[in-house]
């Protein structure tokens, strides 16, 4: 692994089509991480990991695709495995609604919660498209992947790249990442495997994310909004401000016509000219 | 025609609940108070000036609890004021963003708040419920034009914070929330027709300031025929992203119904009062000053809209 410098763009190529869904990767962000363990579950088949949340920031998704009738010999399609991060989108929908400044894009431009200035708002959790933060709840603040910043900076590759064994998590420079996710898509369907396809690879989705994907589905499969759904909360603000600006405007109507138009009872005195402050500071 | 799927969200709730129901509630009793106040003192007759004493009034105490119920919604209370300032080592300063409705509010609530607490000051003066010579000489300083600049601004802040927190809502990736842009206009509207139906309570205990239930009443009306219009288009929005069911199903529909129960009495007025135009044309508003139950189910309506608007995308 060359060295990591600060200044360039790094990030995760997820190859989801050589997951073994050995959790490796979860075990290793948890050690490293010093993240809470998960109490024995069995949700749902092999998964008992559930979600990404503030102590869980790798989680393999184990999507059950088992035919119901017994097929011939498949692509390895039965099961859909993927280890889920989070994206470092390079339009962060997190990073854009924070109030406090606490989410920024760090030197290796990937997006980080500063828990010293997080004031646990709750706003990025209602932004966020990939569920991905939650609040720690012994820190009371928002926690989620930091793409190991703290190895970043020693000059380490993340914890989960290192441990999985399959090369399922690459890390890299990014665009180092988009040839070799290129060169593998080419592989790909050469060998006849059609729907292999890369999630957040191009701008499309959030304008490119930093950790991107090789999915066996589509997206909606794996729980990732496709891309006409991949959009920013900030949509919504235009809209939003305008409808409410005509409801005012409507509502300074509504208030002068009740003026205007109210019946004055027969004990009032009838209209005086002049400025009803001055009135009042008269009175 | 084009057929639209429905829209995709894989999102966690914020779990924005117990205490921003009621900040949203008296957000919007807040602002809509001190609009109302300054629409009767700046375009109404000298004998509105009780009643708007009454809204200024409304205005001040509906907003007190806001700052603190919105402090300890925080995970991390005691950095309430990382809000407005930036502590980031090497980025300190001030913090805005014009693009979070949530930042863009807070600025908005701290500079609604200086004008509700001087306006607030200013009616306990003019009362003469504060007897200081230099009070009423300050106060003096808000005779005239300077006065009326003063309450117009804090109108304009009035009526964004009554409506922002709709727009707070639309600018997250939540069902519902995020499927309508109509949320900030419905907000404003129910803030509004409450705050006319609060301060319409609130005349029945100041003899001098009855002169003006007419207007309030004429305007609750008005406000929810407003209301009742984005309501409409609230639920336009929400058929294309396939939300209807998650924001009007069980057990939400009890909510809304009682917020529908709130637009009965101004709904009910303005056919009745339509009914009754006399021969010159005027409508005739007949104050309900013995009634307590016609306003108070308008601001238990207004309660149950935003607590069916925010408990319904989250739980």
């Amino acid at each position: 692994m060359a060295e990591i410098l600060p200044g360039q763009a790094y990030g995760f190529f997820t190859d989801t089509s050589v997951c073994i869904g050995c959790k490796a990767c979860e075990v290793a962000c948890k050690q490293w991480n010093m993240l809470s363990g998960n109490e024995p579950s069995f949700i749902d088949g092999f998964d008992n990991t559930g979600q990404l949340d503030s102590q869980n920031w790798r989680y393999v998704q184990m999507i059950d695709n088992v035919p119901d009738v017994t097929l011939g010999t498949g692509q390895g399609k039965a099961w859909l495995m993927m280890s889920d991060v989070c994206k470092h989108c390079q339009h962060a929908s997190c990073m854009d609604v924070c109030p406090t400044g606490a989410i920024i894009r760090t030197e290796f431009d990937t997006v980080f919660i500063q828990p010293d200035v997080c004031n646990g708002c709750r706003n990025c959790i209602s932004a966020c498209p990939y569920s991905v933060i939650g609040i720690d709840e012994e820190r009371n603040v928002a926690r989620k992947c930091t793409l190991c910043y703290d190895r970043l900076q020693g000059g380490m590759e993340p914890a989960c790249a290192k441990a999985c064994p399959t090369q399922s998590i690459q890390f890299g420079p990014l665009d180092e990442l988009q040839q070799r996710a290129d060169k593998r898509l080419a592989d790909l369907h050469s060998q006849g495997v059609a729907e292999a396809n890369l999630y957040g690879r191009d701008e499309e989705v959030y304008g490119g994310l930093n950790a991107f994907f090789l999915l066996m589905d589509k997206p909606e499969a794996y729980r990732l909004p496709n891309t006409a759904n991949a959009t920013l909360p900030g949509r919504n603000n235009a809209g939003g401000w305008l409808t409410g600006a005509v409801t005012a405007v409507l509502g300074v109507l509504a208030g002068l016509i009740a003026l205007r138009r109210r019946q004055v009872s027969p004990q009032e005195p009838p209209p005086q000219e002049g400025s009803p402050t001055a009135e009042a500071g008269e009175r | 025609m084009i057929l639209l799927a429905e829209a995709q969200h894989f999102v966690r709730p914020p779990e924005w609940t117990w205490y921003i129901v009621p900040y949203f509630f008296l957000a919007g009793l807040a602002g809509g108070s001190y609009f109302i106040a300054t629409l009767l003192r700046l375009w109404g007759e000298p004998s509105d000036e009780p009643a708007a004493r009454v809204g200024y009034y409304a205005a001040f105490l509906t907003f007190l609890p806001c700052p603190i119920l919105l402090t300890l919604d925080l995970t991390q209370p005691l950095r309430f004021w990382h809000m407005l300032w930036n502590t980031t080592p090497g980025s300190e300063g001030l913090n805005f963003k014009s693009g979070s409705p949530m930042s863009v509010g807070s600025w908005a609530l701290v500079a609604f708040g200086l004008f509700a607490t001087v306006s607030f000051l200013e009616v306990l003066v003019r009362d003469q419920k504060i007897r200081r010579p230099l009070a009423g000489r300050a106060v003096r300083l808000l005779d005239g034009t300077a006065g009326r600049l003063w309450i117009a601004v804090g109108a304009v802040l009035g009526l964004f914070i009554a409506g922002y927190t709709g727009v707070l809502l639309a600018v997250s990736n939540q069902p519902v929330w995020s499927d309508t842009w109509a949320l900030g206009g419905l907000f404003l509207a129910s803030g509004l027709a409450g705050s006319a139906a609060l301060l319409l309570l609130r005349v029945r205990y100041r003899a001098d300031a009855r002169a003006s239930a007419g207007m309030l009443e004429l305007s609750e009306r008005l406000f929810t025929l407003l209301e009742l219009a984005l309501l409409v288009v609230f639920v336009l929005t929400l058929i294309p992203a396939g939300a209807l069911d998650d924001a009007f199903g069980f057990p939400w529909i009890l909510l809304w119904l009682v917020a529908f129960a709130g637009m009965v009495p101004g709904l009910r007025g303005l056919v009745t009062s339509r009914l009754a135009v006399t021969a010159d044309g005027a409508v005739v508003a007949q104050p309900l000053l013995t009634s307590v139950s016609a306003p108070g189910l308008v601001l238990i309506g207004v309660l149950a809209l935003r607590a069916a608007v925010i408990l319904s995308a989250q739980l």
